[in-house]
This record gives C-alpha cells, structure tokens and sequence, in this order.
C-alpha cells in the first residue's frame, strides 16, 4: 500500500463514490471472508484421501492377520457398535457432553474475570498468579481423586475438573491480551480522559479477543478431556466410565466407539468455536487467520 | 532566545496577513525543565525551555533524534510531568485544558481500534471521557472525513486503509472535538514521501479551513520548513531552544515552493544549526 493507492483515494475535496470504490488496495472487500475460498476441496482431498487409505490398511491387516477382536476391532465392527448399542452410546454422551460444556462454561468465566481483576490490580496479580501457576503444575490425574472425594461421586467433581483444564490456558492468555494495548492507545486514551472502566470496555476487552479465542480453542478440546478423566476416577455413567468398563470386559468395538464419539465432541466444539471466532473477529486482518 | 527572522532573502512584503508574533499566545512555555528518573539517576530531557506558538499558527520543531522533541510535546498534552517551569494552554493549565479538550494529539502510529470503521474511529474521542456523545460543539464524523479526503471510506476497517489513509483517519479523529490547539508527533513519518507529500500541503489547507493552531514535530528539515510559519529548533542534551526561526514564504505555499530560493535558504540555515548543535 504506497503512494499509488494513496492518490487513487486522494480525490477531494468532494470524490465520486466510484473513484473511492475502486480503491484496489481493499483486497477484502470481494469475497465474504466466511465463504471457503476457491480450492478448499482440492487442499483436502489429501487429507480425506490419507484418512480413508489408513482406514482401509487397517482393516485389511486385522481381517488378514486375524486378529482377535477384544485386542484390536476392524473399523467394520466399530461401525457395527455404533448402528447396534446406539442407545449405550449417546446415554453416556450426554453426561459427559453437559460436563464439558459446564466445565467450559466455569473455567472460562472464572479465568476472564481474574484477567480483568489482575491487570486492573498488580497486588492481586503479585497474589493469586503464583498459586494459579503451582495449582496448573499439579497433572489433572492426582486432582481428580482429591476432587472426587471433596465433591463426591455426582457432576460436581468432573465439572470441576474440566473447569480446572479450561482454566489457566485462557487465564494465561487473557491477561497478556488485555495488556496487549499499545501504549500509546493508552496515551491517547490519557489525552481524551478516559476513565478506567472506558479504557477496558472501549479498548482491553477487544483487543483480547483474538487471545482469548486462541485459548478457547485449547479448552474447547481439553475441557472434554477433563469430563472423561473425571469419570474414570469415580462414575458409572459418562463416556468416561463406558471406556473403563468397555476396557475391563474385552469389548474392544465398544471402547473404539467410545473413544471415536469423545474425540467427535472435541472436534465439534472446536469447530463451533472457531466458527463463533470468524463471527467476531471479523475486523482482523485476513493474514492473521 | 528572541524570534529571529532567517532567510533574508524571503520577500518581507509577502506575508501572512497575521503576523506569526502577533497575537495572544495559545500554548506559552515558560523556563521548562523535564527530568526523568532512570536507573543510571535522573536525566534531563529539556532545560530552560521558553516559547510561545501564537493562536492560529503553525510551529514546526526540529531536532536531533532524543533531543526531548516528543518530551516537549507530551508535557504540553499533559502526559509528562513538568519538573520546572509552566506550561500555559489558552491560559490554562495542561492538566486544565486536557479536561476541557483544548488539545488533539496526533501520534506517528495512527493508533485506531482496528475493530472500529474509519468514522468510528473518529468517533471516539465523543464516546469517552465522561463525554457519551454529548460534546456540544463537536464536528460532524463524516465531514471530517470529506475534509480529509476520505468520502466514501466511511465504513472500512482500518487494515483495508492504506498508512496514508489511516493518519487522515487519526487527523479526522484529532478534529472531532475542535480542538484549539493540535498537537502532532512526527504524524508522517512512517509514510512513503509521496504520501507525505500530499499530506503536508493537505495539512496546510486543513489548518486554514480549521484555524487550529498547530504544533508539529518532524525530523525532516524540507517538512519542517514547507509547513512551519515558525521552526523552533531544538538542541540535544539537554534538550535547548537552539533558535526560533521565522519562516515567510506568502500566502501561497505548494510543492513548487520547495524549488525557490526562498525555501532552499531556509533549509540551509536549518540544516547548519541543527549541524551546530551535533
Ligand atoms: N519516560 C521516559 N523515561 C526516561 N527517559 C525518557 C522518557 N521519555 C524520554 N526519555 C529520554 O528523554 C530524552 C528525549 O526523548 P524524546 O523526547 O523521545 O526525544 P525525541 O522525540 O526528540 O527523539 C531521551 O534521552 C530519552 O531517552
Ligand atoms: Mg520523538
């Protein structure tokens, strides 16, 4: 963007629209930025060719070799849990499907506001950043049975944990994007007299979000991750305990199932957040994508 | 130190209707001194500093790089505390006039919230400070925006803005208030020269359409000179008035008095006590 682009615009004092909407440095103006741009099928033929030829190999060396079922299922029987225990499947789905969501909720919202109370407050920041550091070092394996036994044995303890997961990644995060004002936003914030509370509202909270959505991203993965651990340690329902108990009774098509259908609701939150991103991060810059 | 008329040469009979000394001073530095403390003890930025820039001119300031030329600009904008001296804006403190909006400042980045459109962007300044849209003698966005050269542009995001475009835009912000006073820090020296040619004479033109009083730091000596009715020259360390240069080119400044003698002896003088003052 030089000097060319610059007269193109420099047409006052009173410019035809049509000179300023040729402006050829507005490179996104044409496409909307939702739409897959033009190749997106041929970019991921690799990808879904790849996939579909591991699928087959697998197949072909358990039917070949003969391998047992209860050591390694063909994708052929994993699909056949799917169409046959559906009902087992998706009864253990939502169970876990409302803790992740709720640990999501919890973690997020907990992280965001400690954000915002740590850049306003150095002191809380110089007293809580430490502990929230040491409580992320402990692995969310040795938690869980501690939680377990606080909570008890119903949604609290898994919630919990997957808040726990959600949590410092976005807290992390939040804090370094709200400090990521330039200072001299800040000065020009300074000059106008702006208050504390027009600074954040106005100028930290936007700026953050692209942060923030980079550590939604995380949780959006990790917070099912924390429901499932969750439900190992203590539970008999849950995706959680379907895969322990399908481990314990050698039903291997099952426990593949299973794994598949957590891994699915990772996938699809992720993809909801990042489509919720694109919704609102409209203002940046098509290169930061 | 006392204005002193340099190049001789310029046609006294040419100028301003207004002479640049006339007048009541709109910002009045007296004796200012700005010391920062740092870790190897306290530096001093400016020492014994004292101007006036009369309503309605424009008074360019020229240094060597860390001479304390944005040191000075930002004590005027009330964002560095004075260690010695006054600072009187339209006979107000700067703590004063910064509530009562009597002065924009222009940085060098045009700093715009890059989720807001271009006229958001100048809305801004409306939206905060305890203003919520209230200020009773603003100017309208979008005619800002025209006054800029930005019609039509009113609704793009400031990354689809070339670097050019996005000063306007902070220029356009600057004059919502109708402020007396502008304050501009080096506000194109990030732009190729082209575009900085354009906006000089363009700022030239908004300056008489808008009466505001200007004071605008650069560190190119021709920028200086095209724009300045006064240059106040700066020395390094501490930070000094070198000389207060009147500049006197008539009424009628474009990119071709750049080729006078006039101009060249201007820049001369400007380029030898900037020279002087290592
Ligand atoms: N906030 C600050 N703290 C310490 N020293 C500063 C600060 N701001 C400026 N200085 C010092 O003051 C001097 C003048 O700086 P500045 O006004 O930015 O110069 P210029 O704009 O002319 O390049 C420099 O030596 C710089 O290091
Ligand atoms: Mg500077």
């Amino acid at each position: 963007m030089t000097g060319r682009h610059e007269e193109a615009g420099w047409t006052a004092p009173a410019p035809a629209p049509a000179a300023a909407g040729n402006e050829a440095g507005c490179a996104a103006a044409g496409r909307g930025r939702n739409d897959p741009p033009p190749g997106t099928w041929r970019r991921r033929a690799p990808a879904i060719a790849a996939a579909a030829g591991l699928l087959a190999l697998w197949q072909v060396i358990v039917s070949g070799f003969g391998v047992p079922t209860y050591i390694a299922p063909s994708p052929v029987q994993v699909l056949q849990v799917f169409v046959e225990q559906g009902d087992i499947l998706w009864l253990n789905f939502w169970p876990t499907l409302m803790e992740a969501a709720s640990g999501f909720l919890v973690g997020n919202t907990v992280a965001a506001v400690l954000a915002v109370w740590f850049v306003h407050s150095q002191l809380a920041e110089r007293a809580f950043y430490p502990i929230a550091v040491f409580v992320n070092t402990i692995p969310i394996i040795a938690v869980a049975p501690i939680l377990v036994l606080l909570l008890g044995n119903g949604y609290a303890p898994k919630i919990v944990i997957a808040a726990l997961i959600c949590f410092f990644p976005t807290l992390v995060n939040m804090v370094r994007g709200l400090k990521a004002v330039s200072p001299q936003m800040l000065e020009l914030m300074r000059v106008l007299s702006a208050s504390g509370r027009e600074v954040l509202f106005k100028i930290r909270l936007q700026s953050s979000l692209p942060f923030l959505f980079a550590a939604l991203k995380i949780a959006s993965t990790t917070c099912v991750i924390g429901a499932i651990v969750g439900e190992w340690i203590g539970s008999n329902y849950g995706l959680g305990s379907l895969i322990i108990e399908a481990t314990y009774n050698f039903r291997a098509p099952l426990l593949y199932a299973t794994v598949i259908l957590g891994a699915g609701m990772a996938v699809a939150a992720f993809t909801i957040v990042t489509l919720v991103e694109r919704r609102v991060l409209k203002w940046k810059p098509p290169e930061v994508f | 130190m006392s204005p002193t008329a340099a190049g001789s040469a310029a046609s006294p009979g040419a100028g301003r209707s207004e002479s640049p000394a006339a007048g009541p001073a709109a910002v009045s530095v007296r004796d200012l001194a700005v010391r920062f403390e740092s870790d190897a003890g306290p530096v001093t930025a400016l020492d014994g500093v004292s101007f006036d820039v009369p309503a309605g001119g424009l008074v360019t300031m020229l240094g060597p790089s860390g001479c304390g030329k944005s040191t000075l600009l930002r004590a005027v904008a009330d964002l560095v505390p004075l260690s010695e001296g006054e600072i009187s804006v339209f006979g107000r403190t700067p703590e004063e006039a910064r509530l009562a909006r009597d002065f924009s400042f222009v940085f060098q980045d045009a700093t715009l919230l890059p989720w807001r459109s271009a006229i958001d962007n100048v809305r801004l300044p409306l939206e905060v400070g305890g203003r919520n849209g209230s200020v009773e003698q603003h100017a309208e966005p979008d005619e800002l925006l025209a006054l800029v050269g930005l019609a039509g542009r009113e609704a793009a995001l400031p990354h689809e803005l070339s670097g050019g475009m996005r000063q306007r835009v902070s220029i356009a912000r600057a004059l919502v208030c109708r402020p007396r006073v502008l304050l501009m820090d080096e506000p194109f020296g990030a732009l190729d020269e082209i575009a900085r040619d354009k906006l000089n004479e363009e700022l030239l033109r908004i300056w008489r359409e808008t009466g505001t009083t200007i004071i605008f730091v650069t560190h190119s000596i021709p920028e200086a000179t095209f724009l300045g009715q006064k240059c106040l020259v700066l020395s390094a360390h501490p930070g000094r008035v070198r000389e207060y240069v009147g500049i006197d080119f008539g009424e009628a400044r474009t990119l071709a008095t750049r080729d006078t003698l006039e101009f060249v002896e201007v820049t001369a003088h400007l380029r030898r006590l900037l020279g002087e003052s290592g």
